[in-house]
């Protein structure tokens, strides 16, 4: 019982929050909603036993995908007029095109093969059951070539952000250590001769 | 009453609804465009979590994993190429961006 009702708050909250995000005025507030959505959606996650997934979706995606896209969202400065132009001219296409596309899958996901008959509800796991390390022993057995992909990956997009992103300032002075250690006394240094003074 | 693997499927139906209709109806601003695709991928990420979990597999759970790698990857490059843009035509408006109309 007190699964149902934990399941439907955090259902609820999770629409709610998702439609304010599609809907609000300011891309920050929409930010803000996006990290409720995603707050709700980790319990609900959890509630399912995927723990650590749930924990790693707040740590990730709270904690840095939503903050780099406040810091965007914050550093732009950007004209909302402009960009809600039009957006109450899309709107009846908007609700349409998602009641079609929830008309059908709600069609699938609510047939025979996916009712409570079919798929059983399974038994709870102990408490000495660790979803961490059951998913770390198959991550890094039979998953572990993916494992290594996702990690080329990631170094990949560290190294298309930074390259997009960074720019050579030309009023800034640089130290140029190269050409600081080949110095030589001679470029730098002038002996002059000249009569000693005051005789 | 309790919780069944259809609950779980229809909640993420909505959200990718709502994802969807976000795209249709915010298709000026890229900002929001990147959120709801997000909103998907989370959509599609408790479908794999559900099945995971009522199937009694693991290997639904992995591929969230790999879902979410992914994911903040094209968040970080998406929002890279968005500074960019911004840096160079002072607008993320969609219909500033059209150099390669032809």
């Amino acid at each position: 019982m007190i699964e149902t009702i934990i399941f439907y708050v955090f259902a609820f909250s999770t629409v709610v929050s998702a439609t304010a995000v599609v809907t609000v005025r300011n891309p920050v507030h929409a930010a803000l909603f996006l990290v409720l959505t995603f707050f709700t959606s980790a319990i609900i996650w959890m509630t399912l036993e995927a723990e650590f997934l749930a924990i790693s979706l707040v740590l990730v995606y709270v904690g840095a995908v939503m903050v780099l896209f406040l810091f965007v969202v914050m550093m732009l400065d950007i004209n909302i007029a402009r960009l809600r132009e039009g957006f109450v001219k899309y709107l009846p296409l908007g609700i349409v095109v998602a009641l079609i596309m929830l008309g059908l899958m709600l069609n699938v996901v609510t047939s025979d093969i996916f009712s409570s008959t079919a798929m059983l509800e399974p038994v709870a796991k102990g408490a000495d059951y660790s979803n961490t390390k059951a998913l770390g022993s198959v991550l890094y057995t039979e998953h572990v070539f993916a494992f290594e992909l996702a990690a080329v990956i990631l170094l990949v997009a560290i190294v298309a952000a930074i390259s997009l992103t960074m720019r050579k300032r030309t009023n800034t002075k640089y130290q140029v250590p190269s050409e600081q250690t080949q110095v030589r006394k001679a470029d730098r240094l002038r002996i002059v001769k000249m009569p000693a003074d005051g005789e | 009453m309790t919780v069944e693997l259809s609950h779980y499927l229809i909640l993420a139906a909505i959200l990718f609804s709502i994802s969807i209709a976000g795209i249709v109806i915010n298709r000026k601003n890229i900002i929001i465009l990147l959120m709801s695709i997000e909103l998907m991928l989370l959509a599609v990420n408790l479908n794999f979590i559900a099945f995971s979990h009522y199937l009694n597999d693991l290997a639904g759970q992995v591929f969230v994993f790999f879902i979410l790698t992914v994911a903040a990857a094209e968040a970080a490059i998406g929002l890279a190429i968005l500074v960019v843009l911004f840096r160079n035509k002072q607008s993320i408006n969609v219909e500033d961006i059209s150099e390669m109309k032809g």
